[in-house]
C-alpha cells in the first residue's frame, strides 16, 4: 500500500464557504483515483490522503499532479511511530530521493512536524536523531537555511508518514467549485488552453466542436477528440459535442459580403453554444480567443460575435501572446496533438481578407437572409456528445 | 458500399492469403531453425514461400531474402550496397519513394555524395540523363520501376544495357515495389543486382517484403545476430507474413494477364471521368508508359483535400497526391519535380485486380459530384480573393 500525501493552497484562505471547496477537492481526488487498485482517500485536517496498492504508484501520482486545487504531492513511506523505524525510513527516502535526482546530494534538512503530542521525543530531538542517521548512510551535508534534499517527518495522532519527495501540482481551485460552462473546442492550439485555463479556475466544462464534412476529414475530427480526452485528464472537459456545420456553413459563405463570413460563423457558434449551455445547465462560453490575433478577433469583432449570444464569454488568452500560450499548450500536453497537420476548420471557408470591423447592420441583414434561429437549433439538436 | 481504389496505398489481402497465414500462425509455430520435426516443418513452408517470391521474379529462390517490408527491403539492397562500396558516390532519380530517397540521403552524413537526376515533364528519367550522372566513382545507382504517385514506368531494363555497355561496375538497385503483382517480372532482363518489393502492395500482408539479389552481388547486413536469411537479416523468420507473401506472389502468377485487364479498366475510369468533367486531365501523358494500376488526376484549381473528404461520403476512397495538399503536408516531390502547380488537384485513383467495371463508374459519377460540391465554395473564394 502506498500512501501520497496531497496539499491544497488557495482553499486555506476561503471562509466559510472552505467546506464546499474541500468536499469538492476530495470529490475531483476520489474521482482521479477512482479505478485504481485499493483506492482510498480520506481529508484528515489540512490534507488529502490518498492510498493506493503499490504497483500504482506512479499512476495515481501522474493523475494527481493534474488535480487543480491541489498545489504539490508527496508519496510517504507510512511507518510506525517509533523513532527507529522513522529513522530508517527517512534513510530510504533520502536515498530515493537523491537516485532519481543526484543535484539533490549538496545539502539537506530533516522537517518534522509532532502534532501527535505522545510521540515521547521532541521535535528537535527527531530532527537531530533522524538528520544523524541520514549523514550517516548517505553522507550528504545539513544545511538548515538552504537545503536542496528536504525530508519531511509527520507525526499525526493518525499516521506517522516519512517523505522527500515534493511533486508540483497544479494549483487552482477544484474543478466545478466555480460552475459549469461550454467550451468552444477547435483543433488548434488557443481553445485547449483556454479550456485547461477555465477548468483551473474552478469551472467544469463540456467542449463544442464543428465539423464540416467533406471539408473536414475524419482525422480532423480524432484530432479535436484527442485533444478533449487529453483535456479530459485534467477533469477541464466531461463530454465533446460534434456539432456538423456544412450546411450552415455554406448557406452563411452565401448570406453575405464574403469578409463578413469568418464573423457570421462565430456567431452561429455562439448561438449553438448559447443552446448547449441551457441544456447542460452551463453558466458561461469558454473561447480561445486572443485580442488583435486574427480579423475575428478585434475588438469591434469580439463585440460583433458576444451580442450574437445570450450567456457571458469567457475569453482566458485574450492577452496571451503565442509564445506563452504555445509554452503553456506543450505543459498541459496539447501541443503535440494541435500540432498534427489535419485542419479543423476548413481553409476553403475563410475568405482571403476578411473584415477587421464589419458593422453590426451589415451581418445582421446578411443573417436576416436565412432563419438563424432555427439553423442553431437544428446544429444543436443534431450534435452527438461523445462522453470523455 | 465501399469502391476501394488505393491500391497503391495498400491492397486488401486475399482470402488464400489469410488462409495460408492462419495456418503458419496455427500450425507452424516452432521456430524454422529448430532441429525436431516440427522446425523442419517450418523451414520447409519458409523455402516453399521463398520459391514462390522468386518465381514471381523469374529468379532463383538463393536470391530471395525476406524482408520486413518494402522500406527494409529497399534499405538493405541501398545502404547493404553502400556499406561494401569503394566509392562515394551515389546516383538516385529524383522521383524515388522516400524509403529510397532518405536511405540515400542518410548516406550524405557519411560522408557520400548523392546526385538525384531529374526526371522529363512526363515523369520519366532518360536513360542519357542517369548515364550523365554517373562518374568515375559512383557506387551505387537506385531507379525505381513504377513511380508510386504518378505510375510512370522508367527504362530500368536500358539503363542496365546501357551499365553494361558501358562496363560500369556498379550496384544497381531497383525499387519495385509498386510494381510487382500485376504484370510478370523477369529479373534477370533487368541488368539489376538487388529489386525490392512489398507484401502489402500485391494483397500479401503488411510487415512483409523482398529483396532480390543477384547471385554474385553483395550488400552487408543491415544489422547482426542469428544470421537468418543467409545472414543478411538476422532475427526469427516472420513466418506466417512470409508464407503470406509467398501465397500472394503464387496467385499473382496465375493470372498473368492482370495487368492488362486492370490497364483498360484504369483507361476506361480515366476517359469516364474526363467526359464528366471536362476540366480534369491525366497529370501525365497517358502515352507514357507506365503501371497498369494507377490513374493520376488533375483538377485545376481544386483543393485536393475536400475532394477525398467528398468522393469518402460517396463511399469512393482514393488518395491524394496535391503539389500542395494543406499547408502543414508540404509539397510532393514528385509533383515538384515533374512541374505541378501548387494550385491544382492531384487525385490518384488506384486500381487492383479486385477492381470491377462498377467500380469504376461509381467512382467517375462521384468524382463528378464531389467537384460539382466543392467547386460551389471554391469559386466563392476566388471571387473575393480579387478584391
Amino acid at each position: 500500500m502506498t500512501t501520497i500525501l496531497c496539499r491544497y493552497g488557495e482553499l486555506f484562505l476561503k471562509g466559510g464557504n472552505r467546506h464546499i471547496f474541500l468536499r469538492a477537492l476530495a470529490n475531483n481526488v476520489r474521482a482521479a483515483v477512482r479505478d485504481l487498485p485499493e483506492a482510498k482517500v480520506s481529508v484528515p485536517h489540512g490534507r488529502v490522503v490518498v492510498q493506493v496498492a503499490d504497483q500504482a504508484r506512479a499512476e495515481a501520482c501522474s493523475r494527481l499532479e493534474r488535480v487543480f486545487g491541489l498545489v504539490s504531492i508527496s508519496p510517504v513511506a507510512n511507518v510506525a511511530a517509533d523513532i527507529d523505524a522513522i529513522c530508517a525510513a527517512a534513510v530510504a527516502e533520502a536515498q530515493a530521493a537523491v537516485a532519481r535526482d543526484p543535484d539533490l546530494r549538496r545539502s539537506f534538512k530533516i522537517e518534522p512536524h509532532r502534532s501527535n503530542k505522545h510521540f515521547p521525543l521532541q521535535s528537535h530531538e527527531i530532527a537531530c536523531r533522524a538528520g544523524d542517521a541520514v549523514s550517516v548512510a548517505t553522507g550528504i551535508p545539513v544545511d538548515v537555511h538552504n537545503p536542496a534534499l528536504r525530508v519531511g517527518i509527520e507525526i499525526s495522532p493518525q499516521a506517522t508518514n516519512v517523505f522527500a519527495e515534493r511533486r508540483p501540482a497544479p494549483g487552482g481551485l477544484p474543478a466545478g467549485v466555480s460552475g459549469r460552462a461550454i467550451l468552444l473546442l477547435s483543433g488548434g492550439i488557443d481553445s485547449p488552453v483556454a479550456g485547461w485555463l477555465a477548468a483551473k479556475r474552478g469551472l467544469a466544462q463540456e467542449a463544442l466542436t464543428f465539423h464540416s464534412p467533406p471539408f473536414t476529414g475524419e482525422k480532423a475530427k480524432d484530432k479535436v477528440i484527442a485533444l478533449a480526452r487529453e483535456l479530459s485528464r485534467w477533469q477541464a472537459v466531461s463530454t465533446l459535442w460534434i456539432a456538423g456545420f456544412t450546411e450552415t456553413q455554406k448557406r452563411l459563405r452565401a448570406a453575405g459580403r464574403p469578409e463578413l463570413a469568418v464573423v457570421l460563423y462565430r456567431r452561429m457558434m455562439v448561438r449553438v453554444a448559447d443552446l448547449l449551455c441551457d441544456r447542460a445547465h452551463c453558466g458561461a462560453i469558454v473561447t480561445g480567443e486572443n485580442l488583435g490575433q486574427v480579423a475575428s478577433q478585434t475588438l469591434t469583432n469580439m463585440r460583433n460575435i458576444e451580442v450574437a449570444g445570450r450567456h457571458l464569454i469567457l475569453r482566458p488568452l485574450l492577452t496571451y501572446d503565442k509564445v506563452e500560450t504555445t509554452a503553456l499548450a506543450r505543459r498541459i500536453g496539447t501541443y503535440d496533438i494541435s500540432a498534427l497537420p489535419f485542419e479543423d476548420c476548413c481553409s476553403l471557408f475563410v475568405p482571403a481578407h476578411p473584415a477587421t470591423a464589419a458593422r453590426l447592420s451589415d451581418v445582421e441583414r446578411a443573417e436576416a437572409t436565412l432563419d438563424v434561429a432555427k439553423e442553431a437549433a437544428d446544429i444543436a439538436e443534431q450534435a452527438e456528445p461523445i462522453v470523455l | 458500399m465501399i469502391v476501394y481504389l488505393d491500391n497503391a496505398a495498400s491492397t486488401p489481402p486475399l482470402p488464400e492469403v489469410l488462409a495460408a497465414v492462419t495456418h503458419a500462425m496455427t500450425d507452424l509455430y516452432a521456430n524454422p531453425s529448430s532441429a525436431h520435426g516440427l522446425g523442419a516443418a517450418a523451414a520447409r513452408a519458409l523455402e516453399q514461400a521463398r520459391g514462390e517470391v522468386a518465381g514471381l521474379l523469374r529468379a532463383q529462390p538463393s536470391e530471395i531474402v525476406f524482408c520486413g517490408g518494402g522500406t527494409e527491403a529497399n534499405a538493405l539492397g541501398l545502404l547493404g550496397a553502400a556499406a561494401l562500396a569503394r566509392g562515394r558516390h551515389m546516383v538516385v532519380s529524383a522521383i524515388e519513394h522516400p524509403a529510397v530517397l532518405r536511405s540515400a540521403e542518410s548516406l550524405v552524413s557519411k560522408g557520400w555524395e548523392l546526385s538525384k537526376v531529374a526526371p522529363a515533364p512526363n515523369g520519366r528519367v532518360t536513360v542519357e540523363s542517369v548515364m550523365a550522372a554517373l562518374r568515375p566513382d559512383t557506387a551505387v545507382l537506385a531507379v525505381m520501376l513504377a513511380n508510386n504517385e504518378i505510375g510512370t514506368l522508367q527504362s530500368v531494363a536500358e539503363i542496365g544495357r546501357a551499365l553494361r555497355a558501358a562496363g560500369r561496375k556498379l550496384h544497381f538497385h531497383v525499387d519495385a515495389v509498386q510494381f510487382a503483382g500485376l504484370v510478370p517480372l523477369d529479373v534477370q532482363a533487368l541488368g539489376a543486382d538487388s529489386l525490392a518489393i512489398s507484401g502489402h502492395k500485391l494483397h500479401g500482408p503488411k510487415g512483409t517484403g523482398a529483396l532480390w539479389l543477384r547471385k554474385g552481388a553483395r550488400v552487408a547486413p543491415l544489422w547482426d545476430g542469428g544470421r537468418q536469411e543467409n545472414g543478411l537479416r538476422s532475427g526469427t523468420e516472420n513466418l506466417p507474413g512470409w508464407v503470406g507473401l509467398g501465397r500472394a506472389a503464387a496467385l499473382c502468377q496465375q493470372s498473368p494477364q492482370a495487368g492488362e485487364a486492370v490497364a483498360a479498366l484504369r483507361d476506361r475510369l480515366e476517359s469516364q471521368i474526363m467526359e464528366a468533367i471536362p476540366e480534369a486531365r491525366t497529370t501525365i501523358p497517358a502515352t507514357t508508359p507506365r503501371a497498369p494500376h494507377i490513374a493520376s488526376l488533375l483538377l485545376p484549381g481544386l483543393p485536393a483535400e475536400p475532394l477525398l473528404h467528398a468522393l469518402e461520403a460517396r463511399g469512393v476512397y482514393a488518395s491524394a497526391g496535391a503539389a500542395c495538399s494543406t499547408r502543414a503536408h508540404g509539397p510532393s516531390h514528385v509533383l515538384v519535380a515533374i512541374g505541378i502547380s501548387e494550385r491544382d488537384a492531384v487525385l490518384r485513383f488506384s486500381l487492383s485486380r479486385l477492381t470491377s467495371e462498377s467500380d469504376v463508374k461509381v467512382a467517375a459519377l462521384a468524382l463528378r459530384e464531389a467537384v460539382d460540391e466543392i467547386a460551389s465554395v471554391v469559386k466563392l473564394r476566388r471571387r473575393n480573393s480579387k478584391p
